[in-house]
């Protein structure tokens, strides 16, 4: 028998609601959108020149996708040659998302030359780049980014990112899995941290090592060893090193193979 | 009869029970395809002197069943591309729906059909990737097989996630861990790929697919095998692992203290 | 007392529970592999150690002495392949004692997978027993839950299915010594070279019928590090220091009483 006494509430007369219940448990997502393809890049700055370098091997888990999947491209150059690009950039992290995120750099440089006739300063490219990173703040590009190129007065340039567009400008930086290792050695190798100069007083008074910009063949051996260092002592780098040296001549590009296993 | 209104004309709960709103829509997440069903296993690719060859055999699983034993997972584009397909077979059929009206699109475009395996690829990682950052992924890892715009050899893959990498050997599944290492024994990455013929191309992938076998429980002895070179796509569908061997199991005893 | 010390159990539980991480146990991530031959059986690993993605030890033994002809290849947790194998070890070799003969594989196998399946699992251990005795070659894997399997050639580790690769593509039956050393390494090498939790060099045991047991250390070794461009030695007095304070050897001295010792020095007391 229908009650007329009491105030039911309505959805409760019709017998249901278009309302989500609040009572039913929130169904756990399955598909997590990213993944760690592994690897490390390292960048360092000089007087006339910056250096980006990154292994060449892709991971999935304890298995090795590729040898050869670079992580440091040119930006604004052509598509399939990379001539005429004056900015590189590394990215380590999520390679898909890394990918998408060279991709829309590399556009944004275009139109930018395309539409004010000159090319992007690496400041301004620094500063774009941030802002891409934090248009997705809260679906990041997964990916630890280091540009560089050469200043206004033609001096090395590097900016490093954090996932959601943080950037600071830097003499060096390294990024990736192997950054915890890499990053102490290049403290005191370039920054000289740690460092004071020989009997140059006591306790307090001791001097530290000032640093100051080191020649393009040092800081190439540094790199190198920075990188033979890293192989051996964490599993997801290794295989190859790709290094690219921006000078006022232009981009330049060497590879070292590392070890493979 | 009562005086609400908006029950009126409605079947009586009394009578026919409340009705199942769980038959509405909801506004929680999608919850199409968050894991896959039907799926395929191991695609494997290697590339030779003048071509790619491609294999994946023709099952589809659901879940441990091995529901379909005539699917094939290896589709032609065009006349110089191939694609390979692991993971769900629905979506796998999804794509082919889309590679079907792209085909017909560049067929009836004045410039005729341009896309080479390079472009395929390219186009296929970006749908993948479009998917997975709407959280609504395609669930498959796909092999793209055969040249670039210089003619070269073409090789690339791409997964559920847009990761697309490129390496002489490739494969899907359970063949990234056992078909990899004998690809890679046999082609090592520092030997030109000029010195890779194409009979030992397809032998080497038809040895990977006996192994694949041998220890994937998801995988079948009839399979698809493809041979893209200049002279186009040579694709063989029905094939069988032959010369398998399994003389050393008359010898096996148990597990431990058992002799005969 | 024998046996494990449970007596933090509890309060590790709570602090579990609590969110404190468990302590990350060097793992050696590792590929090991047995194969059977006309005269034996070899047994080969890599000889990485992990712990997470890093490498903890780049040239770790991973081959464990049971007895002389009988050896054993470890997987999973270090410590526990470790501290396992030497047990077995001890209980084989008092065993042998009480009975007088020589050991057998199959007890040893039988040893192990009987230790590890009473502790269920928690014991990370995961090995290949390999070994000749008076009935045989014998040659199995013992899983860390207590699951045994016997087979001419296994694989086990992170690189199981690199190494398996090589197997299932290559094994005949009746292998000779070389053929068996040679598939063995081979299989070790797909995994150092196709999986990241395994690394560094080959190690090969050879257990061979009437012939005493050959350890081949470090058999191959494709991955040595070259030499480093630049120099890191630093100039005397470039680290800080705030006091110093030096102990001269004649200082040291009148710390130290030197005593005679008559006898034979090799001869434990015990040995009297």
């Amino acid at each position: 028998m229908m009650s007329f006494m009491g105030h039911q509430p309505q959805s409760q007369a019709v017998g249901y609601t278009f309302s989500q219940p609040t009572n039913a448990p929130n169904k756990e997502h399955s598909f997590y959108p990213y993944t760690d393809n592994g690897g490390s890049t390292l960048g360092i700055t000089g007087a006339d020149f910056a250096i980006l370098a990154g292994d060449t091997r892709s991971v999935a888990g304890y298995n090795i996708n590729s040898r050869y999947a670079p992580k440091v491209f040119k930006i604004g150059g052509d598509d399939d040659t990379g001539e005429g690009a004056h900015i590189i950039l590394s990215v380590v992290g999520f390679a898909a998302d890394g990918q998408a995120l060279k991709e829309r750099l590399d556009a944004v440089v275009k139109m930018y030359k395309y539409q004010h006739g000159k090319p992007m300063s690496v400041r301004a490219c620094a500063q774009r780049l941030s802002t891409i990173l934090y248009q997705k703040r809260f679906f990041p590009y997964y990916v630890h980014a280091i540009l560089a190129g050469l200043d206004e007065e033609g001096k090395g340039a590097l900016y490093s990112y954090d996932p959601v567009g943080s950037y600071e400008r830097e003499q060096c930086r390294a990024a990736g899995s192997a950054a915890s290792l890499i990053m102490p050695f290049l403290d005191n190798q370039v920054n000289f941290k740690n460092q004071y100069i020989p009997s140059s007083g006591d306790g307090h008074a001791l001097e530290p090592k000032k640093p100051e910009p080191l020649p393009r063949e040092t800081v190439e051996q540094l790199v190198r060893d920075a990188f033979t260092s890293a192989v051996e002592r964490h599993i997801e780098v290794g295989d190859g090193l790709q290094m690219m040296v921006i000078t006022q001549n232009g981009i330049e590009e060497i590879y070292t193979p590392l070890k493979k296993d | 009869m009562n005086h609400y209104p908006e029950v009126w004309g409605r079947p009586r709960d009394d009578i026919y029970g409340p009705y199942n709103s769980s038959y509405l829509q909801t506004t929680g997440p999608k919850t199409h395809t968050q894991s896959p069903a039907v799926t395929g296993t191991s695609v494997i690719a290697v590339k030779f002197n003048g071509g790619v060859a491609i294999a994946a055999d023709n099952l589809a699983s659901y879940g441990s069943l091995a529901r379909f034993t005539d699917v094939k997972r290896l589709r032609v584009f065009g006349d110089s591309a191939v694609v390979g397909f692991s993971g769900d077979v629905s979506d796998m059929q999804y794509i082919d729906r889309l590679l079907e009206s792209l085909d017909i699109r560049e067929n009836y475009s004045t410039h005729g059909n341009m896309m080479n395996a390079k472009n395929l690829h390219t186009y296929l990682s970006k749908v993948l990737y479009k998917r997975r950052s709407e959280f609504n992924p395609l669930w498959n890892h796909i092999l793209v097989a055969g040249f670039d715009e210089d003619k070269k050899p073409f090789l690339s893959s791409a997964d559920l996630l847009g990761t697309t990498y490129s390496a002489p050997h490739l494969a899907t599944g359970f063949g990234a861990h056992l078909a990899i290492p004998i690809l890679r024994r046999l082609f090592p990455e520092e030997k030109p790929l000029e010195e890779i013929s194409k009979g030992e191309a397809e032998a080497a992938l038809r040895e990977c697919l006996k192994v694949l076998w041998y220890r994937d429980a998801r995988s079948l002895d009839k399979y698809s095998i493809a041979v893209i070179t200049a002279e186009g796509v040579e694709i063989k569908e029905d094939q069988v692992i032959e010369a398998q061997s399994w003389a050393f199991a008359e010898s096996i005893r148990g597990y431990g203290a058992q002799v005969n | 007392m024998t046996g494990f010390d449970f007596s933090n159990y509890n309060r590790n539980a709570a602090l579990h529970a609590k969110g404190v991480p468990l302590p990350k146990a060097t793992s050696t991530g590792t590929t090991i592999v047995g194969c059977i031959f006309d005269n034996g059986v070899v047994i080969a690993a890599d000889t990485r150690a992990t712990s997470g993605p890093i490498v903890a030890d780049k040239n770790c033994e991973k081959l464990h002495y049971i007895s002389p002809k009988i050896w054993c290849a470890g997987a999973g947790t270090a410590a526990d392949t470790e501290f396992t194998t030497a047990l077995i070890s001890s209980n084989v070799e008092l065993h042998s004692l009480s009975t007088g003969r020589d050991p057998r594989v199959i007890t040893c196998m039988t040893m192990l997978k009987q230790h590890l399946f009473r502790y269920q699992g928690h014991i990370g251990a995961y090995l290949v027993v390999a070994g000749v005795d008076p009935t045989g070659t014998g040659l199995y894997t013992v899983h860390a839950h207590g699951s045994t399997d016997k087979l001419p050639y296994v694989t086990m580790g992170s690189g199981s299915l690199a190494a398996m690769s090589v197997f299932e593509s290559t094994w005949k039956a009746n292998l000779n010594r070389e053929e068996a050393v040679e598939l063995c390494a081979e299989a070790i090498k797909a995994g150092i070279f196709n999986d990241l939790g395994s690394g560094s060099n080959v190690d090969v045991c050879v257990i061979e019928k009437d012939k005493p047991t050959q350890l081949l250390r470090n058999y191959i070794k494709p991955n040595e590090r070259g030499e480093k461009e630049r120099n890191y030695r630093f100039p005397r007095g470039t680290t800080a220091y705030l006091n110093q304070k030096v102990i001269s050897k004649e200082d040291m001295r009148k710390y130290v009483t030197v005593e005679e010792v008559s006898g034979d020095p090799n001869l434990m007391e015990v040995d009297s």
